[in-house]
């Protein structure tokens, strides 16, 4: 794990005679693929980034949205696959302290923690079911020690992931303005390493998330400590609120050489930096070791001499170290010594850009049949099928996962999780809702329709809570890049969220890219997940109790496209067919007319169409409200399909209304006046979950039977190795 | 009214009771620092849920040798009311200041869900406003939540009134579905649900009522106004 040849060349051109072994440390640090996007970087400006609420300050590790009245909104996505997959526990622990201080180096609070795991077959494979066990541990030892909710986030188990994890965590934070740390230098500053000591844990951690899992490099991974990461949030914030801060960044992947390049190269100054002022776990560390470590729990901060008395103050009040390791130049070098003696001396536009890749890319060859279908074998008991749905792991309610994460510290959260997206009450009375989804098995058909899928599935989740996007986060997750085929498929997925994001003026706020996800029977489907963040003015009247007689709409087309759907891939065992495709202007109009009818207080409920279908949707709003329901699949607006497509096709852009029986004219009325394709489809009531197709009743499940299945289905797997439904 | 909320090192839920106490009752709260002194015309003290020094060793036990807790216990004896919820809970029987421990949940997990508690003492300066058997609809969050007591010290908390709320359902394993308890003056009183969380319709689904009277009840032991 070190440079390419090429790399090395490029190296010793640019600073014109052999690097020392530290730089070359450094460099190989900051010019993996972790830390440098050199395969990504070119093709990710194609994304919109900016837009009337974003707020772009040089060396912002997270975006920033302003809300209001003086406040700002902070928001990042990490992921932490490598070392998760090796080390469960510590990997996705760290993964959130990881994104945490992210949110914290822009001056704001962390508020709030998102989860996207995704794991194998956890049916039938054993070491899958230790890693989603461990990693949902993980998660919550280190949030809920932070006093920080996790309030949302999706599960997923798919074999492309066998032997192997992804665990995405994303993060918002709220702050006023003002508090911003606006980064910046001024000559004679010092550069202040604060927080846990630097250990030999983690060590390269940055080339071991670049390169294919072959080893299980245990080294590599981080050790946790939220007990320490939550006294530096303090001490942080105290500092901030005292103007100690110039600059700040949080060290991560490629540990002290990424930081301190990078702060540099952002900040257009040199720095320079004594390794023996480091406070070390272990004395007896070389100077390569110090740079390159990702010990967790670090921040560099920039300060004036004048101030670093009350820093210090502040440290010694939380315990945690605080050391003075170097201090602000303006020769643009990054100057590493130990003592007297000079161990690396770059400069630090070089070491903070690497040289950019244009990587070949081709269309796989798989996806040349991939949408044809098969014949499959009727369903001959539609009951049995659903219930076979509502049980699946990737359907079952997730309440053992989020459950066991503290979702209400903050006093912020008011829609728990478990609904489509949760909600947080802001200072000044607005309201933040957010998401995260991805979509492999419809990425893995169609690289570009599954990508917007899944940004459109995060916009539909916020939608239904009545909050308006506006702001997205993405993250590229695909294989080794160097092969053509798997680059293809990361250039369509992006250049879909690109189209997408720039036609709905959704910009992209942060984000990461992910490669070298391989496991030993190849790479992962291509997993690009999206968090979507939206905003509302007022407490919104959604959810509502739903009661007897109130009625059920469906607007959006039910398409014949059940490609990467559950119903194939779970219950046919079939992975192919047409991949559902979102309509832009459908899209938009059913998005809108959905924001309105909230705003205007005329649904009860709203809830999105996804994993599952229609029938599984439905099913939630029953199991959730305890109320059965009976629906008329012929009424389903859209062509004429056959039933089992009705009921589980994954068709985009459809939501489940819920009202009041005298509301349903004006809902009616507003609909019809947007050109909206809708339908009354059914009825609430008794305590049966109903599905006719004409007079013939073709579903008719217990609720009660069907909620306790949907709720012990996960546990029972995991915790006992036994199957529902 | 004067109310001291306490804070370690790892302590997470002081800014939310700091927030309930100041802009939902209107009281006059302080922080004070584990290392620092109690001042003497304290009128109340609450210890705030979290994960003081990160939970090692086991919940509590590290911050019950804070300076700060000697203060905590001569007020304790001079019968000022003292709360403490969920990791304050915890430090408060590590401490020695009530009795019985609090070991992992039966589950092994931590359990973050909306509960209800029944209201088994209202003489407690805490529980003054509820009638007997009242149900508090209240979160908890918690991993080492399961209240245990031998049998002598549950017959002596019996005897004594000391059992203040029950869960009325099983949800931890605790001993007698014990939820909170008192010290044998009743001014010392645990628990671990979260009022806090609980008082405000906000981000209360169910019923933002029977919570408050946990703050009311303080307010009218002290017979202060506002």
């Amino acid at each position: 794990m070190s440079l390419e040849k090429q790399e090395l060349l490029d190296l010793k051109s640019k600073i014109g005679r052999e690097p020392t072994s530290t730089e070359l440390q450094i460099v190989a640090a900051e010019w993996s693929e972790h830390c440098s996007y050199k395969s990504s970087k070119k093709h990710l400006k194609m994304l919109p980034m900016t837009g009337p609420l974003v707020i772009n300050e040089k060396g912002y590790d997270s975006g920033v949205l302003d809300v209001g009245d003086g406040y700002v909104v902070t928001a990042h996505i990490e992921s932490h696959n490598h070392p998760s997959a090796v080390e469960p526990y510590g990997g996705a622990a760290t993964g959130v302290g990881g994104v945490i201080r992210d949110i914290l180096s822009a001056g704001t609070r962390p508020i709030a923690i998102f989860d996207g795991l995704r794991f194998g077959n956890i049916e039938n494979d054993l070491q899958a079911r230790w890693l989603f066990k461990n990693a949902v541990t993980g998660i919550a030892d280190y949030g809920n020690c932070l006093g920080i909710p996790t309030i949302g986030g999706e599960v997923e188990f798919d074999e492309c992931y066998e032997n192997y994890a992804l665990v995405d965590v994303a993060a918002l934070g709220f702050g006023k303005k003002d508090n911003l740390i606006k980064n910046h230098a001024k000559k004679g500053d010092l550069v202040v390493l604060m927080g846990g000591s630097t250990g030999r844990d983690g060590i390269g951690g940055s080339q071991f998330a670049s390169d294919s899992l072959e080893s299980e490099d245990r080294s590599a991974v981080q050790i946790p400590d939220p007990f320490i990461e939550k006294l530096i949030i303090e001490a942080v914030l105290q500092a901030r609120n005292d103007g100690l801060i110039h600059a700040m960044k949080d060290l991560g992947g490629g540990g002290l050489s990424c930081a301190i390049s990078e702060t540099a190269d952002a900040l257009e100054i040199g720095i320079e930096m004594d390794v023996a002022k480091v406070h070390t776990r272990e004395s007896d560390m070389h100077p390569d070791e110090i740079m390159v470590s990702e010990s967790q729990e670090r921040m560099l901060i920039v300060t004036s001499k004048a101030k670093l008395k009350k820093l210090e103050e502040i440290c010694k009040k939380f315990r945690i170290g605080c050391s003075v390791i170097g201090n602000v130049k303006f020769d643009n070098q990054m100057h590493v010594k130990k003592g007297k003696k000079t161990f690396a001396n770059l400069p630090t536009d070089v070491v903070a850009n690497a040289t950019l890749l244009d990587l070949p890319s081709k269309k796989p060859a798989y996806l040349k049949t991939i949408e044809d279908e098969k014949k499959f074998k009727p369903i001959s008991n539609y009951s049995k099928t659903l219930m076979r749905l509502i049980a699946s792991p990737n359907i079952a309610s997730k309440i053992w996962v989020y459950g066991q994460y503290d979702h209400e510290v903050g006093i912020r959260t008011v829609v728990k999780p478990g609904a489509d997206a949760s909600i947080l009450r802001l200072d000044n009375g607005k309201f933040l809702s957010a998401k995260i989804d991805g979509n492999p098995k419809q990425c893995y058909i169609n690289p570009r329709e599954g990508a917007i899928g899944c940004f459109e599935e995060a916009c539909r989740n916020v939608v239904c809570t009545g909050a308006k996007p506006i702001g997205m986060l993405d993250h590229l997750q695909f294989g080794n890049p160097n092969d053509p085929e798997i680059f293809w498929t990361f250039l369509e997925s992006l250049k879909g969220l690109t189209d997408f994001a720039k036609s709905f003026d959704i910009p992209c706020v942060g984000g990461k890219v992910s490669l070298y996800n391989e496991t030993p029977k190849g790479p992962i489907k291509p997993t690009p997940v999206i968090g979507v963040i939206g905003l509302i003015d007022k407490k919104p009247s959604v959810p509502q109790k739903i009661l007897s007689d109130d009625c059920l709409l469906l607007v959006g087309d039910t398409k014949d496209e059940l490609g990467g759907s559950e119903f194939f891939e779970y219950i046919h065992k079939f992975v192919g067919g047409k991949c559902p495709a979102v309509n832009f202007d459908d899209s938009k109009k059913n998005m809108k007319s959905v924001l309105s009818l909230i705003k205007n207080d005329l649904v009860k409920s709203v809830h999105d169409c996804s994993k599952g279908g229609l029938a599984i949707a439905v099913s939630e709003l029953s199991m959730t409200n305890q109320i059965g329901c009976k629906v008329s699949l012929e009424k389903v607006p859209g062509e004429k399909l056959d039933p089992d497509r009705v009921l589980f096709s994954e068709s985009h852009s459809r939501y489940l209304l819920v009202c009041d029986k005298t509301n349903l004219s004006k809902i009616e009325t507003i609909l019809k006046k947007n050109k909206v394709s809708f339908k009354q489809i059914g009825k609430f009531g008794g305590d049966a979950i109903q599905f006719f197709n004409g007079v013939k009743s073709i579903i008719d499940l217990s609720v009660q039977k069907a909620h306790k299945t949907w709720i012990h289905a996960l546990p029972n797997l995991v915790l006992h190795g036994k199957k529902s439904g | 009214m004067k109310v001291g909320v306490v804070v370690f090192p790892g302590s997470n839920c002081d800014r939310d009771m700091f927030h309930v106490l100041t802009d939902v009752f209107h009281l006059d709260a302080q922080y004070y620092w584990h290392e620092k002194g109690l001042p003497k015309n304290i009128d109340a003290v609450i210890l705030p849920g979290g994960f003081s020094y990160g939970d090692r060793l086991r919940a509590g036990v590290i911050a019950a040798h804070s300076p700060i807790i000697k203060d905590v216990q001569k007020m304790a004896e001079k019968g000022i009311p003292i709360l403490g919820v969920c990791n304050g809970f915890q430090i408060l029987v590590e401490s020695g200041l009530l009795p019985g421990v609090l070991l992992k949940n039966e589950s092994l997990n931590f359990m973050c869900e909306w509960t209800n508690l029944i209201v088994e003492n209202n003489k407690t300066p805490f529980t003054n406003q509820f009638k007997l058997n009242e149900k508090i609809p209240i979160p908890i969050a918690n991993g080492e939540g399961r209240y245990y007591v031998d049998n002598d010290t549950m017959k002596k908390l019996k005897k004594n009134n000391q059992i203040v709320f029950r869960y009325s359902e099983i949800v931890n394993g605790s001993s007698d579905r014990i939820a909170g308890v008192c010290n044998e003056d009743g001014n010392v009183v645990g628990m671990m649900p979260h009022p806090e969380r609980a008082v405000e319709s906000e981000i209360n689904p169910i019923d933002n009522k029977p919570s408050s009277l946990i703050f009311e009840s303080l307010l009218t032991n002290m017979g202060a106004t506002k």
